[in-house]
């Protein structure tokens, strides 16, 4: 097994997905010559020429009205949206058309095609560079939203989403990029989309995360440890179709959950892992479940200060699941 | 730039059809097709006035620039993606009466979507007919992304997309013909220009006398026609396929032309527009005049326009009967097929 970061963990899932099969193509800004602005698809232009590494022009809704079009004139279609933050433009093709190609069709048409976006702060990115969009989407029947944490799952999931045949949204946090580095398995490594994982085992109090929050939360769980506070990390990776039996599964262990997002609270991913607890295993809690996430504003700030206070951290984190062991 | 405006009756002549590679049969077809396009729409208001179905959305008016520009494509290879008012195009491409009625009864069997859209809302893999929503514009980039695969496959496979001029607003329609331009797509925009999105006049639309200038925008021909002048369609058609086929790229066809209903079953198009106004163009009915120019190339004799009227009669009354009988989705119909499975139940 090779150590790989998250981004080449992408990079090599996407070329060996191109190399096997023909019939997939990446769209996006600046992916062709110059690799993508993060380098994600560094030499693929280069390898598979320009009928399959493609400058889109400037345009979200081309990019995955084009997409969608290739999709159903059998090809498999990775669309990347430069950031996260700037899939606007595109969500009428997204919601409005890729989400219900099949249920409109009552099955006749499928869309085998993966949208990938890079998301997530602590960048410096300011309002429009840092954004979390996944309750967005994930509110959206027809859609599957994945948010791998580890340089294996994103390899792993990206294949899984290629590989499928209904639109997958595909969320890659930039902090992890080039931060998060770890095994990659040799082959395949398919990581199936819809499962959750156990990133490390507990029996006090679970916390529940994925993208980068996993890594804090990870950082957090050997803290604890050294409290004598046994906590579990359940990584979700795949938002929707959520891993109900997961959730339940580490709420019903450790009777503690802590819930951790950067995207805002209202309506978030956070809430409803609450709600799947609460439905499912309520008399298993020797809590109430708690959650930690970015505030209620609109998007975060550029300067230092209101970034870190807009970012949930391993310090924060740590605080509140003190505050939960405490309970 | 407008590239072509085809005079209307100015070439006249016994044998037009032929001059532009057309069969007397293939001539025939044609004006059946748009024959069964407006007998099955009328059909559908009648129903829907009776209280037997709650929407229409109608082609009238529009047959000659939605036949005569499907006509230049190859249905079963080549691809359209509609839209709502295409009824013509698609009955070319291989759909039926009964489809287009039980799509219009929201029946379980509508292959367009098991009863899930509203009429108007075409779809077929197996007729390479893209399914279609219900906002606008959408298709256009689907069309050009399936002429996307078709290049990057080598197949010479040419996809029209048909909207309207109301449609021609939308940013989707900017950015896929800027798309089909960069990449010499084999993509043909068809916009059937009826003068109004809902009731909102061309002038408010844009400032422009054609939307067919803006191709010199994209890189490409603009040609306006006379939508109801089927031949001439077929014409201006006939030169944008096979130069897209040539992989010379796309071509933007405006179809000057005009709706005889109102908007929708739900819509009272007095409030916006003038009686006289919609008897003028009555008088400029597409179906009506092929039918003229038929009998003049002496290709529509009495009896093989009393055979077509009894088929097409037939056909509609077939396919409502059947429609208006065929079960209804199941409440367990409203789960499925969120995502693809292998299997329809
Ligand atoms: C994005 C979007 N906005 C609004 C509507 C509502 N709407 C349906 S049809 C229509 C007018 C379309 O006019 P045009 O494109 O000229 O086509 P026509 O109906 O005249 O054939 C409007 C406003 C819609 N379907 N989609
Ligand atoms: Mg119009």
């Amino acid at each position: 097994m090779a150590v790989k970061t998250v981004i080449e963990a992408i990079r090599d899932g996407m070329d060996e997905e191109m190399a096997r099969d023909e019939s997939v193509f990446l769209i996006g800004e600046d992916v062709g010559n110059r690799g993508g602005v993060f380098l994600a698809s560094d030499g693929l232009y280069k390898k598979y020429g320009e009928l399959r590494v493609i400058d889109s022009p400037l345009a979200e809704s081309c990019i995955v009205g084009v997409a969608i079009g290739a999709a159903v004139n059998g090809m498999r279609p990775i669309a990347e949206i430069q950031f996260a933050d700037f899939i606007a433009p595109a969500m009428n093709q997204i919601i409005e058309e890729a989400a219900r190609f099949s249920y409109r069709t009552a099955g006749d048409f499928n869309l085998p095609m993966v949208i990938r976006a890079p998301w997530g702060g602590g960048v410096h990115g300011a309002l429009y560079h840092s954004q979390s969009i996944e309750a967005m989407f994930a509110h959206v029947p027809g859609l599957k939203v994945v948010a791998p944490g580890t340089p294996a799952d994103a390899k792993g999931l990206l294949k899984a989403a290629i590989r499928d045949p209904d639109p997958v949204l595909y969320l890659e946090h930039k902090r992890t990029y080039r931060l998060v580095k770890g095994e990659v398995p040799e082959g395949d490594g398919v990581v199936p989309i819809g499962k959750a994982d156990v990133k490390r085992e507990g029996t006090d109090l679970s916390l529940i995360a994925y993208g980068l929050m996993l890594t804090y939360c990870l950082e957090v769980a050997e803290k604890l440890a050294a409290d004598g506070i046994s906590a579990e990390v359940l990584d979700l990776r795949t938002i929707r179709p959520i891993d109900r039996a997961a959730i339940i599964a580490t709420a019903r262990k450790t009777g503690k959950v802590l819930v951790v997002h950067e995207d805002t609270p209202f309506a978030g991913v956070a809430a409803e892992v609450m709600a799947i607890i609460m439905e499912n295993a309520f008399d298993a809690l020797d809590a109430p479940v708690m959650r930690l996430t970015g505030p209620d504003v609109p998007a975060m700030p550029f300067n230092h200060v209101l970034e870190e206070a807009f970012m949930p951290n391993p310090e924060k984190i740590l605080a509140k699941a003190r505050e939960l062991a405490a309970v | 730039m407008a590239l072509k405006t085809t005079e209307v009756e100015a070439k006249g002549g016994q044998s037009r059809h032929r001059s532009l590679g057309l069969s007397d049969e293939q001539a025939l077809r044609i004006y059946e097709v748009m024959r069964l396009a407006r007998a099955v729409d009328e059909r559908m208001w009648l129903i829907n006035r009776q209280g037997r179905a709650p929407f229409v959305i109608s082609c009238q008016g529009q047959e000659g620039a939605q036949v005569g520009t499907a006509a230049a494509l190859r249905p079963g290879s080549d691809w359209v993606a509609p839209y709502y008012r295409d009824a013509g195009v698609v009955l070319w491409f291989g759909m039926t009466a009964r489809d287009q009625m039980l799509s219009f009864f929201a029946r379980r069997e509508d292959p367009n979507s098991g009863g899930r859209q509203m009429p108007g809302h075409f779809g077929s893999r197996r007729l390479h007919i893209v399914t279609g929503g219900s906002p606008v514009a959408t298709q256009l980039l689907h069309a050009a992304g399936v002429a996307l695969a078709s290049k990057q496959r080598k197949e010479d496979a040419v996809t029209a997309a048909f909207f309207g001029e109301g449609a021609a607003s939308q940013g989707d329609t900017h950015e896929a013909m800027n798309f089909a331009g960069i990449h010499k797509l084999a993509v043909v925009f068809v916009c059937e220009n009826n003068g109004y999105a809902i009731s909102v006049p061309q002038s408010h639309q844009m400032a422009i006398q054609n939307v067919a200038d803006r191709a010199a925008g994209y890189g490409f021909p603009g040609v306006v026609v006379d939508g109801n002048d089927v031949l001439a369609c077929y014409e201006v058609a006939r030169q944008a396929v096979d130069r897209a086929r040539r992989g010379e790229g796309p071509t933007l066809i405006e179809a000057k032309t005009y709706r005889f209903t109102a908007h929708s079953s739900d819509d009272d198009d007095k409030r916006y527009r003038q009686a006289e106004e919609v008897a003028i163009w009555r008088q400029k009915d597409p179906i009506q005049r092929y039918a003229i120019y038929l009998r003049e190339a002496g290709i529509l004799q009495d009896p093989v326009e009393a055979e077509i009227t009894e088929r097409v009669n037939q056909q509609v009354d077939d396919a409502t009967d059947y429609a208006e009988q065929a079960p209804d989705p199941t409440p367990d119909d409203l789960t499925t097929f969120v995502f693809k499975q292998e299997h329809k139940p």
